[in-house]
This record gives structure tokens, sequence and C-alpha cells, in this order.
């Protein structure tokens, strides 16, 4: 081999980074035409971000610049006195924001916990059993994904009645269990589950619970956390207003908004107020990002 | 005709009692799927239901429903303005932000997906966040503030576009185009999601035989290969963003306020709660429930028809 053809060799070598760079380069994108809508997106992700980004910042300006006159979109001396504030404001309630807080954890676990079991167990049965009346109660559900909760929230309210549920958690709970979209989409993902898998648990003599609880569900754990997390933003933003009355069985969601309107001497709090509210269901989005988006890549709607 | 009816009968008999067989045997299924079908059946099925019921009816819960037929749809079509503003209103909002949302979602996920990966990551976090910040929209009532404070004001005044501050969440000839700004800031939702998760599992053969085949740019490849592979998130999405667009009635109602001024910015979902929780006009709030859902159901399966006829 020659000296020059080696020597060829190690550079290839030495930079595969930029070998590969090109290689993804997909052969038929002009470069023009990528810098100007990548441009493009970055203008759209700047305005898509800017009401968040100045809701966090209004929430860490102190009084005097939340009224300055032209408005800044940046707080100079950012301070935590607005959540501090807010703390007292709450604390100050004859319903201590423990209990708020303990009613909107109670409702939302129980209901999440619930709900993932339920609807697991359903669709584990629609994904992988024939058994008649399964193609249509799958049908069913996906038609019930096609209306707002809204159109049943009249009924659902004198069903709760009968019941003898109104103002108690389990108004809020129970409905939730039903979720057809978490239903929807575990029964999608699990159909991706090779069937061999089941059956060889079968031959070895395991019933249907053990399959689904040993064999099944392990290993849809990314679908778990989809419809956990659906579930809890849900759950965590629901007001409550309608079916809960007792102010001592309210969502803190719901006592947060009291406290934002309060008028312009509470502009601040309100605005610790909407970061408290918009945290959590963020925060847990970022944490199980790609986990929700393996569960949705088998979202599909076949006809 | 006697001697074809009976072998009708027959045939449909045979099938209940195979079907019946089969049912016999997975008696497990019927009973996991058993607490979700009667939750599922209490919570959806049984009140779209009773919604039907109770539009034909008086119901006022104080006394039992009275049997009134039609006049409920009567009246609401021939008689109650505000409804018709209302349904204007809901079209209008649906008709634009819907298509508009779902157009975006699928642009920015289409343009998202060819990035590294970290970057993407980030960008579906950015473009999802609005639609999970819980009521972070009322950031926007800051904005489009009535006086000199607001921010939109200021900026249309210093570039002396206006010279004094216009009121715009008060004034109806601005409260929906608000509106619908700020439904479609939110838009990018789980159909978006889904979409950034169907385009990474597109076959990527595909596209180098594509390239064989004489694709020449980027909008041929997205018609011909990437569309066709991505139908049935397209039929999700579709579903979702129909679904927000009609169901719109929070942001309007922390935006421009309940009742808002000459209820310009009256939704459907808005006048429901009107009557349902603030009347208690049970019977006649079902009524505008049944027609919310009729509409929403033809609205989903018109999109589905047309959907399918995507890429060919």
């Amino acid at each position: 081999m020659s000296k020059d053809k080696r020597k060829k060799e190690l550079i290839n070598e030495e930079k595969p980074y930029k070998k590969k760079l090109i290689k993804r380069r997909k052969p038929n994108r002009s470069i023009a035409g990528d810098i100007v809508l990548y441009l493009f997106l970055l203008f759209v992700a700047f305005v898509m971000a800017f009401p968040i980004i100045y809701a966090v910042s209004s929430a860490l300006k102190p009084l005097d610049e939340l009224f300055k006159f032209p408005p800044r979109i940046f707080a100079q001396h950012p301070t935590l006195d607005n959540f501090s504030d807010l703390f007292v404001t709450m604390g100050k309630s004859w319903v201590t924001f423990s209990r708020y807080l303990f009613n909107t954890v109670f409702i939302t676990a129980v209901g999440t916990i619930g709900h993932l079991l339920v609807a697991s167990m359903g669709a584990f049965v629609l994904a992988k059993y024939e058994f008649p009346g399964n193609q249509a109660f799958f049908k069913l559900v996906t038609v019930a994904m096609m209306f707002t909760g809204y159109v049943t929230q009249i009924p659902n309210y004198l069903i709760l009645n009968k019941l003898g549920w109104i103002d108690t958690y389990w108004s809020i709970i129970i409905p939730a269990f039903a979720s057809p979209m978490g239903l929807f989409l575990m029964k999608q993902f699990m159909e991706g589950l090779p069937t061999s898998l089941i059956e060889a648990a079968k031959i070895d003599g395991a019933n249907e619970w053990k399959v689904f609880s040993g064999i099944v569900m392990p290993n849809v754990k990314p679908a778990w956390m989809t419809l956990i997390i659906f579930s809890v933003q849900a759950l965590w933003n629901n007001k409550a207003s309608t079916y809960i009355y007792s102010e001592e069985r309210k969502t803190l969601v719901y006592a947060l908004q009291q406290i934002q309107s309060g008028g312009i001497a509470r502009t601040g709090q309100g605005a610790a107020v909407l970061v408290v509210v918009m945290i959590v269901p963020i925060i847990i989005f970022v944490f199980s990002e790609s986990q929700i988006l393996e569960t949705m890549a088998s979202s599909g709607l076949k006809d | 005709m006697k001697e074809f009816f009976s072998k009708y009968v027959t045939l449909k008999k045979y099938n209940a009692t195979v079907a019946w067989k089969k049912a016999k045997n997975r008696k497990m299924c019927y009973l996991f799927l058993l607490p979700y079908a009667v939750l599922f059946t209490m919570f959806y099925v049984f009140p779209v239901v009773a919604s039907i019921y109770y539009s034909f009816t008086y119901y006022n819960i104080l006394e039992s429903p009275r049997f009134i037929g039609l006049s409920n749809y009567i009246s609401l079509i021939l008689e109650d303005d505000i409804f018709l503003i209302g349904v204007k209103n809901t079209f209008l909002i649906a008709i634009i932000t819907g298509p508009l949302g779902y157009i975006m979602s699928f642009l920015f996920a289409w343009l998202i997906n060819e990035l590294p990966r970290w970057v993407r990551s980030v960008a579906v976090i950015v473009f999802y966040a609005p639609s999970i910040a819980g009521n972070c929209y009322v950031i926007f009532s800051v904005f489009f503030r009535g006086d000199a404070y607001g921010y939109v004001n200021a900026a249309l005044i210093n570039l002396g576009l206006i010279d004094t501050p216009k009121l715009w969440l008060i004034d109806p000839k601005y409260m929906l185009p608000i509106c619908m700004l700020v439904i479609l800031w939110m838009s990018l939702g789980t159909g978006f999601l889904s979409f950034v998760a169907g385009l990474q599992g597109v076959d990527r053969s595909q596209f180098e035989a594509g390239y064989m085949d004489g694709v020449k740019n980027r909008w041929q490849e997205l018609w011909y290969i990437t569309l066709p592979n991505m139908k049935p998130m397209l039929m999700f999405g579709a579903v979702m963003s129909i679904t927000q667009a009609f169901g719109v009635c929070d942001v309007t109602m922390a935006l421009c306020g309940y009742p808002s001024t000459d209820y310009a910015a009256r939704t459907i979902v808005t006048h429901l709660f009107d009557y349902g929780f603030s009347r208690f006009e049970m019977g006649y709030a079902c009524a505008i429930a049944t027609i919310l859902f009729l509409m929403m159901i033809l609205c989903n399966k018109a999109i589905q028809s047309m959907l399918r006829r995507v890429g060919t």
C-alpha cells in the first residue's frame, strides 16, 4: 500500500465528525432553504417562549418595577418577594395552604393511580385478545375523544349528585379514571408488543392476570409515564369549582386563582401564582419527554 | 322473499351463537375490561344519552323534568340571539384556529425533525409548554391592557400608528382576533407531540428510495413520502385540534370577561355554562350541549374523510 493512500485514510479517520455531518445532510436540500427555515423557526420559538419568560420575569419583579413606566420586560433587581408574599397571603386564609395542597395532591395521586390501573387493564385485553365487542368498544372510545368534556358536564353533575358524590373528592377522581385518552394511548402502545411474548408465558402456565402484571405492564413503562403525565396535568389544573363547593375541599389551583383575581394590589402575587401553577406540569414534562414521545409514536388513528 | 328472510334469520342466529361461545371462552377478557367499561359508560356514554333526553324537556333540578318536545331547539335557533352569536364566534374560532393550529403543529414538528437530538428536545419543550402552562394565558391581558401601560398599546403609540390607547379586551372589534391569537399560541398540544414522534418513526429507506426516483426538494419529499406515512398521526392530530377548537371558553372568559361586552366573545360553551350553572335551566343547557356534540362529531367525520385522500 502506498504511503499517500494510507495518509488519506488516516485523515479520513481522524475527521469522522465532519464526514458524518456531510453524510447526514439529505442530498435534496438547499442550504439557502435550510437557513431561511431555521431562522423562521428560531423566531417562532422566541415568540412562543416570550409570554412564559415574561410571566417568570414579572414574578421576580419587585412591586415598584411592576408599575414602572415605560414598562420593562426583564426585572432589574429580581427578588423572591412575590412568592413569600403569596405564602403570607395563603397563610392568612382560614383554610390553610397545606390543606389546599393536600387536596390537590390527593386528587391527583389517587386519580392518576386508579386511571393507570383501570385503563391499562382495559387496554390490555382490547389490544391483545379477540373477543366479540372488542372493536365496537374501542370505536366508542375513539368517538369519546372527539367531543369535549363540556358536553357531558351537566348530566355528569346530575349523576354525581344521584351518587351523593357532589362536594367530595370522588366527584373529580372517579370520572378521571375513565378518561378515553389514556386507554387509547395505552392500547395503541400495547399493540406493538410481540404476541409471542404473551403466548410463551401462557405455555408456561401463567393466567391472564399474571401475564398482565408480570409481562405486559413491565414492558410498557413509557406508556405508563405518558398516562401519568397526562392525568397529572389534567388533575393538577382542575379547578373543581363546579363539583366541589366546600372551601376546605377546594384545590390549590382554585385557591391560587382566587388570589390572582384580587386586583391591582396583588399583581405581583398573581404573577407568582402563574409560575407556581405552570411549573409543575412543565417540569414533569421535561423529565419524561423521551418516554412520552416513544408512546406518542404509536398514537396514530387507523381507519 | 320469505325464504330469503328465513335464511337471513338463520345466519344471524348462527353468528350470534358463535359470538356467544367465543364470549364464553373469553370471560377473563370481559372481567379485565369491566371496571373501565362501567366507568366509561357511566361518565361518557350515559351522559351523552341523558343530555339528548333532557334536551327535550324543561328541567330546573327542583321539579322533575317535563317533556316539551322540540321547543328548546326551536327557541335556541329562532329566538336566542345570543346563542347565534355564540355559534358564529365558535365557528369563526374553530375555522381559523383549528386548521391553522393543526398546520402549525405539523409544520413545526416537521421542521424540528431534522435538528440534532438535544436541540429537538429543547424545541419540543418550548413549543409544547404553552399548552400545559395552566392559566398562563392571562399574561396576555397584560400585553393587551387598555391603557398606555399595555405593551401593545405602548409599542403602537411609539411607532406612531395610533395616538390614543385602544381598549383591546373591551372593544368588541378586537376581542375575537386577540382570543384567536392566544388560542393559536396554545395550540401545539397533544397532536404536536404525536407528529414529532410519528416523524421520527418514518422509515429512512423510503427517503433514500425517493432520492433515486427523483424527489427534487423537501416539499416533494413532504407530499409524496412523509405525509402518506403520517396518515394515522394526522388523523389523531385532527381529532385533537377539532376537539380543542370547538371547546374554547377558558381563554375568552379569562381575557374578555364573563359575560363579555355585547356578548362579543361568547362561545357555545360559555352559553352552556350560563344556562347550566347560572340559570339552572338544565333542559335548555342540554339542548346546547347536544348541538355542540353533533357539530363536533360531524366535523370530525368530515375531516377524516378528507384526510384519507392525503398524498394521493
